[in-house]
């Protein structure tokens, strides 16, 4: 039994204490918002918070979670994720949408830290999330107008 | 997909559609089954009448649902084919939803495949257009005619607006839902006229995407969201060499790992079950499993390379023949030769394949999946479980990308799925899973394709004659698809956009070698024209140079009979300020091609380094779709065909040593990131002729655009993808 406290709710999972974080959240928690992608933290897809910080949890082990506040794409709330859900949404950033729980996870991360990333910034803290529709000239766009949101 | 199945008037159908699966090619699609639609209810055509019921519902809450026949796999065709609706109901766009129909190929059947519900080929606005437009017509006319009827004044006195029926004289308004209940009763009307461009409010303007909030809150539910009582997750195991069998196997370590609950051999491979993904992925890194590689692919990629161009030094099959080429190439005065190479390429969409399957306590069975050939898929499941097609439900949800991938002629994950489940005795619910490996190793590539091209100057720089020879798999013959599009031995989707060369040549010789192996290939999001469109418009732009003309000028010289080619060159040339002096080490090429009835040009500006590597810095496209029912969906369209043509070109390629797969994940196959993405501008001419397709046509110029830029940059030609940035180095 390994013990997880997702989204503020606490879940006792009987799984290896060597599962991955994203097929526990997945499989377990039944909470299908997180992706799976490549399975080696190459792609960004099952992108999630640890205590706020944005972590590949298909490589996680759910040892390294147990204890922690883990976030996924239900329980994101607060000022920073609203304007990067608003602005996602009026800038039509997606498009197959797949990989969008992923990328909403790193640019809340990111603009949690800096409130007014630029061009580089942005490539820095997002080049860890594939996007296979290439929606990146509106995710760029995105997290801009979700900063001038926030000021 | 395929463009082969587009007429130049999408509003008529050519015959042979409607011999679509028909004969003897039916009998392979699954092996040992007979499948064709014989008993089938016949299905919908452009000339039937509307039939409103099967695509739009009207809720007594008034809202609108529209029933969608196609897969939505990223490309906003749900958003588009509401727009349609929206449009001709006048109605309120916040009252409209979606909802993918269930498989059914006599109501639900894409018009321009003939009796097949399927996507592909940039069809569904193209084919849903008139479609959709008088369902919608009829619609409104059934709510006018409750008004009226209700109201007890004259239908012509009523007007709608924004969901709202109203008749002005006798102020009376009332809402859809208030008059559905006396709507259903009357008969649906069959001489409805859709509206004339000029009363448009959603049509060409701008609507928000119908799926962005579902799909910024994680709600979105995708195949591998699924979850049934019960339900088993399998990983296959498949052989490591294409056309390997299993010999053996030893399922006694999979078996002893915790959560594994089956292990069962299939035609495929061999399937690990357990209660959870993870579980069964362990399971199948714990199975033994001796291939069995004698009909098997033991060839190296480079191998076969060498094999293809040696092939390409003698003529092949004719797919094209103006005047005479070959004498004109002897009597000209300048003969450019170039070679032009293409890689396997995975489509690596972002969600790998999966889907669901269960078996009814009747025997019946259900399935879920980003279904994109459900008509096909519905079959082939039936067939493998030995019940009728309509035994068999397909329930449709939205997909994680699919470039092709999804839309397979022997729709093989369905297929692959079903034999689990009838191996596992149909226990439970079964969740085949593919993991990334198994996306990237599995085949389906979009071919190896080479190009030997060899083109004629006068001395004045006109071209006198242009001899092609392209070597390729055909994943057509031998498919239920062969008898729709292969035409005197010819794969149209290997030669589409070189044996329809829109350059004036006189004298024009199009071949293709068909090679075959066992290694599967797919078409790829723009098919034939992810390497045709390289060939043809890098080798226009070094004739242009050899003539010491503009390339711009010398492409318009020469499209004459083609004045939508023209026309988005001549716009994009303007738009992406071509003529304009540029410092060192950036360049800016250009390109046009047709694609699926689309016309699209982009220029592309780049930055080489010193080291070699490029940046691709802008892209500014052009497109001429038709009407533009949802602009801004195009442009994301043309975004997306910049950044998944981009990706290839850069780094992409699958290669084969022994007949193994050298890559395995995104990072031995890296697909383009945030950073390598350039700037990207559309512009969409603006159009009254139907509306043609746009998921793939933004991918072929891009490539030679960019190799065209690399040219003007460095003076170096690289003909090969993806580029090989050594050769750009600086000395």
């Amino acid at each position: 039994m390994v013990a997880l406290t997702i989204n503020k709710t606490r879940h006792d999972l009987d799984v290896d204490p060597d599962m991955p974080l994203l097929w526990a959240i997945r499989d377990h928690a039944n909470l299908t918002g997180t992706k799976f992608g490549c399975g080696a933290a190459l792609c960004g897809a099952c992108t999630v918070h640890i205590d706020g910080q944005p972590v590949r949890s298909c490589v996680t082990p759910v040892s390294e979670a147990a204890g922690k506040q883990i976030t996924t794409i239900e329980g994101l709330e607060g000022k920073v994720a609203g304007a990067v859900q608003a602005a996602w949404q009026r800038l039509d950033v997606v498009q197959c949408g797949y990989c969008q729980s992923g990328q909403i996870m790193s640019a809340v991360g990111l603009l949690s830290e800096n409130k007014k990333p630029t061009d580089a910034d942005i490539d820095a803290a997002m080049d860890g999330n594939v996007c296979r529709c290439a929606t990146y000239v509106r995710i760029r766009a995105a997290i801009h107008a979700a900063a001038n949101d926030l000021v | 997909m395929y463009s082969t199945m587009h007429t130049r008037n999408p509003s008529k159908p050519i015959a042979s559609r409607r011999g679509f699966l028909k004969g003897s090619a039916v009998a392979a699609l699954v092996i040992g089954t007979q499948l064709n639609f014989a008993g089938k209810a016949r299905a919908a055509t452009l000339q039937d009448p509307p039939m409103p019921n099967a695509f739009i519902k009207i809720e007594p809450d008034s809202t609108v649902t529209v029933m969608i026949k196609h897969l939505d796999m990223g490309q906003g065709n749900t958003t588009g084919l509401a727009t349609i609706v929206a449009d001709e109901l006048d109605a309120d766009w916040p009252q409209m939803r979606i909802a993918f129909a269930p498989a059914n190929a006599a109501l639900y059947n894409n018009l321009f495949f003939g009796p097949v519900q399927g996507t592909g080929g940039s069809t569904a606005i193209a084919n849903s257009w008139d479609q959709l437009r008088r369902a919608g017509a009829a619609a409104r006319a059934m709510l006018v005619a409750a008004a009226a009827d209700s109201w007890k004044v004259p239908a012509a006195e009523i007007t709608i607006a924004k969901g709202v029926v109203t008749h002005a004289k006798s102020d009376k308004q009332a809402k859809f839902g208030e008059l559905v209940t006396k709507a259903a009763t009357l008969a649906v009307p069959t001489d409805v006229k859709p509206k004339d461009p000029k009363d448009w409010v959603y049509i060409s303007k701008h609507v928000p995407r119908i799926d962005s909030t579902a799909k910024t809150t994680g709600k979105a539910v995708y195949a591998l969201d699924i979850r049934r009582p019960g339900m088993v997750t399998a990983v296959v195991a498949h052989p490591p060499r294409f056309g390997g069998t299993v010999k053996s196997f030893d399922a006694s370590a999979a078996k002893a790992v915790k959560g594994v609950v089956d292990v069962v051999q299939i035609p495929q491979g061999v399937a690990v079950l357990a209660t959870d993904t993870w579980s069964a992925m362990k399971g199948r890194e714990a199975l033994k499993v001796e291939w069995d590689d004698g009909n098997a692919e033991k060839r190296s990629s480079a191998q076969m390379f060498v094999d293809y161009r040696k092939l390409a030094e003698g003529p092949g099959l004719p797919a094209a023949r103006r005047g005479d080429a070959a004498s004109a190439l002897s009597g000209a005065a300048k003969v450019i030769e170039a070679e032009f190479s293409f890689p396997f390429l995975a489509h690596a969409p972002m969600e790998p394949l999966n889907g669901v399957i269960e078996i009814k306590a009747d025997g019946t069975a259900e399935c879920w999946a980003g279904a994109q050939f459900q008509t096909v898929e519905q079959m082939t499941v039936a067939a493998v479980l030995g019940l009728k097609p309509e035994q068999v439900t397909i329930n449709t949800v939205w997909a994680g990308g699919s470039f092709g991938r999804r839309a397979t002629p022997n729709a093989d994950y369905f297929a692959e799925m079903a034999a689990i489940a009838k191996a596992s005795g149909g226990k439970a619910p079964v969740h085949l899973v593919w993991t990334r490996e198994d996306d990237i190793k599995g085949g389906r590539y979009r071919p190896m394709v080479y190009h030997r091209i060899r083109a004629g100057l006068d001395a004045a720089g006109a071209i006198v004659g242009w001899e092609q020879r392209i070597v390729g798999q055909s994943f057509i013959i031998g498919s239920p698809f062969e008898a729709m599009i292969v035409k005197d031995g010819i794969d149209a989707t290997v030669v589409e956009g070189a044996a329809d060369m829109p350059y004036r040549v006189a004298n024009l010789a199009v071949d293709w070698h068909h090679v075959r192996s066992p290694v599967t290939t797919l078409w790829w999001r723009s098919v034939g024209h992810t390497h045709t469109a390289q060939a043809a418009e890098v080798m226009i732009d070094m004739l242009a140079h050899q003539a010491g003309q503009d390339p711009v000028a010398f492409r318009l010289a020469l499209l004459g009979e083609h004045p939508r080619h023209a026309g988005v060159l001549r716009l994009v040339a303007e738009k992406g300020g071509w003529g304009e002096k540029l410092p060192a080490g950036r360049g800016r090429g250009i390109a046009v091609h047709e694609s699926f009835n689309t016309f699209v040009a982009m220029t592309a500006d780049v930055t080489v380094g010193k080291d070699g590597a490029i940046k691709v810095d802008r892209v500014v496209a052009a497109v001429d779709c038709g009407v533009p029912v949802n602009p801004d969906v195009i442009r994301a369209q043309v975004e997306s065909g910049v950044g998944y043509g981009l990706g290839a070109a850069l780094r992409n390629q699958i290669t084969l040593t022994d007949g193994l797969v050298d890559q395995s994940n995104f990072d031995s196959y890296e697909p383009l990131r945030i950073s390598d993405m350039p700037k990207v501008e559309v512009h969409i001419i603006p159009s009254q002729a139907a509306p043609t397709g746009i998921g793939e046509p933004g991918v072929p110029p891009l490539a030679p655009a960019v190799s065209n830029a690399i040219f003007q940059a460095t003076g170096k030609r690289l003909n090969a993808l993806p580029w090989d940035f050594k050769a750009l180095k600086s000395a």
